[in-house]
């Protein structure tokens, strides 16, 4: 019993220390897509924030000049996306992708020309990077059974960035569903048209979108390569601005549901890495490529319409042409 | 697709402004080679020694070439039925599969000349299951391809990772690959058939399939441009509900459309697996699905723009290996920043100088005219 509970307080810690990054990407998604641009570079803005972060970090031996520059870059590139696809009506999809091959290229190309690691950034020391807070009493309560465990390793222990993400989450349902932005956000998502002629710019609407979009992304890479780890390795995201995308699907491009489906998307990695090689009863070894396919599995499931559906915003996808 | 031609030649709209577009990347490229310390003029010559300078270099070009025409021409399909396959990438893998296990099945009981035929297939048919789920659900269920490709991709990759690690695995190995295939069944080298001729070149990993990668594209081009198919799917992407008054039906095309890029993606399975590494193996695939996209928005979804864009590609991918060895600071990545760059500018931004060319040249029409009437005059 006391070995599950350990199991299951890390496995809980895991989750919510992985699920941090998919938590920002997911909702960056979600301003994006709300607004009716789809973006799927959000694999490759979190990768350039995670590279200029790790670099400022080690250059200016701050964490916070890296995060600075790791938003800054994510901003500057979700702008770009945006004057591809909102100023000159190009195709969404091509410009995410030609963003994330950019991206994946240039980190390396920067990183190896600056620092010769090949492709890596020099490791960060602890007074570059985000290091866990400790709560109040955390070490006293300690050792008390359950209570103990769940505060010391699952409240408090984390790094600012994790919090951050989190509190995301309620200030983007409050921003989206409570105020005069959100609603115009959902409707130039849902009917540009309408917004355009109660005198609001959708291409203004737009680019505010895209700039939140690109504020989270520059947080979620941050948190990758000066926080979960300490410092830019090639290709460190490795897919999970995709599983963010994937969650914020799975979340019906909604905050909480969306936290949640990362927080899912989360456990079950947390799980793959702990099942590695075990037999469960009656099943057996479960293989552990089947649980880290399972985020992608279950959203094209949830897409095919087979676990309720998943609508997306009307106008996602297609270029307001304003009416001459 | 893009409506008016705002009163601008052909020659202008598919030649002068697709141009501008690739040098544009080009240019910004230069830039960021020089933001590293390198001289960009060098790296070109470097660059064009390394991919033409030997017929070793030429050997490595051309293998490259042929796995960007496969994707080229897959991406190039959808694209005409109006659909996004970004799912070249798992495809391509899935197709390799294909010809991993007819392989390990038959390589030692088949002649090659039987073999090469039923590779040709499996590779097709597994791409184009591994494209048809995808399809299916975008026609039936209406669910987004893009999003269902992507995840297909990550799918692939992890049933891939399964299968060489516990299935397919070479006993007593470590790495996760299969056994060697027999050598009767491998698919001859370039530098083998010079050989038949008395004639010797550099080995190199181009193969055979490069003659298929180039029947693939008169094939294309005959089906999409002079079949009832290839008609129908240019009008579904043309303009789908003309398509339904036309009596196409457009779930059947975007399905028809798919598989066929599915499996047009699966030939670099071919080229992998049967051509050159002769073992089912990880990530042979890696890139060659994404840069289809930068092929075929390059090529304008035309087969002879596509071979010329994935000869350029492939310039590219092996210039830029040789380059790294004179410029250390410039490595193979440096050729995925320059296809990033060219989607970007040849595919999303696509249109953004068109409106400064048709001004231009509205100007220029108009001073030729005028200097042609007072010759004249």
């Amino acid at each position: 019993m006391d070995d599950f509970f350990i199991l299951l307080v890390s496995t809980l810690d895991a989750t919510i220390r992985v699920a941090a990054p998919l938590v920002l990407a997911a909702l960056a998604g979600l301003y994006a897509e709300r607004s009716g641009v789809i973006d799927i570079g959000l694999e490759g803005k979190m990768l350039a924030a995670a590279f200029a972060a790790a670099a400022t970090s080690f250059v200016m031996n701050s964490a916070w000049a890296g995060l600075l520059a790791g938003i800054s870059i994510s901003v500057i590139l979700a702008l770009i996306h945006g004057f591809a696809c909102i100023t000159h009506k190009g195709n969404q999809v091509v410009s995410g992708v030609a963003i994330n091959i950019l991206v994946a290229g240039l980190t390396v190309t920067l990183g190896i020309a600056w620092f010769a690691q090949g492709g890596q950034t020099p490791s960060l020391t602890n007074d570059a990077r985000f290091s866990p807070l400790l709560w109040p009493g955390a070490e006293a309560v300690k050792d008390i059974p359950f209570i103990g465990g769940l505060y010391t390793e699952i409240i408090s222990g984390h790094n600012l960035l994790v919090y951050i993400a989190y509190l995301a989450v309620p200030l983007t349902w409050w921003v989206v569903y409570r105020t005069r932005f959100g609603l115009r956000l959902r409707a130039v998502g849902e009917n540009p048209a309408a917004v355009d002629t109660a005198g609001i710019s959708v291409t203004a609407l737009r680019y505010q979108a895209m700039i939140c979009c690109g504020f989270l992304c520059g947080i979620a890479g941050t948190y990758l390569s000066t926080a979960q780890n300490a410092g830019f390795v090639k290709n460190m995201t490795a897919g999970q601005g995709f599983i963010a995308l994937a969650a914020m699907i799975f979340g019906k491009w909604k905050p909480v549901p969306a936290m949640m489906a990362c927080l899912l998307f989360g456990f079950l990695d947390a799980v793959a890495n702990r099942i590695q090689g075990v037999s469960m009863p009656l099943v057996g070894e479960i293989p552990v490529q089947l649980i880290q396919a399972l985020p992608y599995i279950l959203t094209v499931i949830l897409l095919a319409g087979f676990i309720g559906k998943a609508v997306a915003p009307k106008a996602s996808g297609i270029p307001y042409v304003k009416e001459r | 697709m893009t409506g008016s031609n705002g009163g601008i030649p052909r020659w202008v709209d598919v030649g002068l402004i697709p141009l501008i577009n690739i040098l544009m990347a080009f240019f910004v490229s230069g830039l960021i080679i020089l933001l590293i310390g390198e001289d960009p003029i060098e790296a070109v010559g470097i660059l064009l020694y390394g991919a033409f300078g030997t017929d070793y270099g030429i050997g490595y070009t051309l293998y490259y070439t042929t796995n960007f025409i496969f994707t080229g021409l897959a991406v190039a399909v959808a694209f005409h039925a109006g659909l996004f396959n970004i799912g070249g990438e798992g495809q391509a893998y899935i197709g390799g599969l294909g010809v991993g296990l007819v392989l390990l099945s038959l390589d030692s009981s088949l002649p090659l000349i039987l073999l090469v035929p039923i590779s040709i297939l499996a590779s097709a048919l597994f791409g184009a299951a591994w494209a048809y789920i995808p399809a299916y659900l975008q026609a039936y269920r209406g669910s987004h391809i893009v999003i269902t490709t992507i995840m297909f991709n990550f799918i692939a990759s992890a049933l891939m990772v399964y299968l060489l690690v516990n299935v397919l695995i070479q006993p007593g190995q470590m790495s996760p690959q299969s056994r060697e295939f027999a050598d009767t069944s491998w698919l001859p080298f370039m530098h083998e058939v010079f050989a038949w001729f008395g004639m010797s070149i550099t080995r190199s990993p181009l193969n055979l399939s490069i003659f298929w990668a180039l029947i693939c594209c008169a094939l294309v081009w005959a089906f999409i441009w002079r079949t009832r198919w290839g008609y129908e799917i240019r009008t579904v992407g043309f303009n789908e509900t003309a398509a339904v008054y036309a009596g196409i039906n457009p779930k059947k095309i975007v399905i028809l459309a798919m598989c066929v890029s599915g499996g047009l993606a699966g030939f670099v399975g071919l080229n992998e697996i049967l051509g050159v590494h002769h073992r089912l193996l990880l990530n042979f695939q890696l890139g060659y699905g994404f840069a289809g996209i930068a092929v075929a928005l390059m090529g304008r979804n035309h087969p002879i723009g596509i071979i010329l864009a994935s000869l350029l590609f492939g310039t590219l991918y092996q210039g830029g290996a040789e380059l790294s060895f004179d410029m250390p600071k410039v490595t193979r990545e440096m050729v995925e920043v320059v296809q990033g760059l060219v989607i970007l500018f040849s595919g999303a931004l696509a249109l953004m100088i068109k409106p400064t060319v048709e001004r231009i040249y509205v100007v220029v029409a108009a001073i030729a005219a005028g200097r042609r009437s007072t010759v004249e005059g």
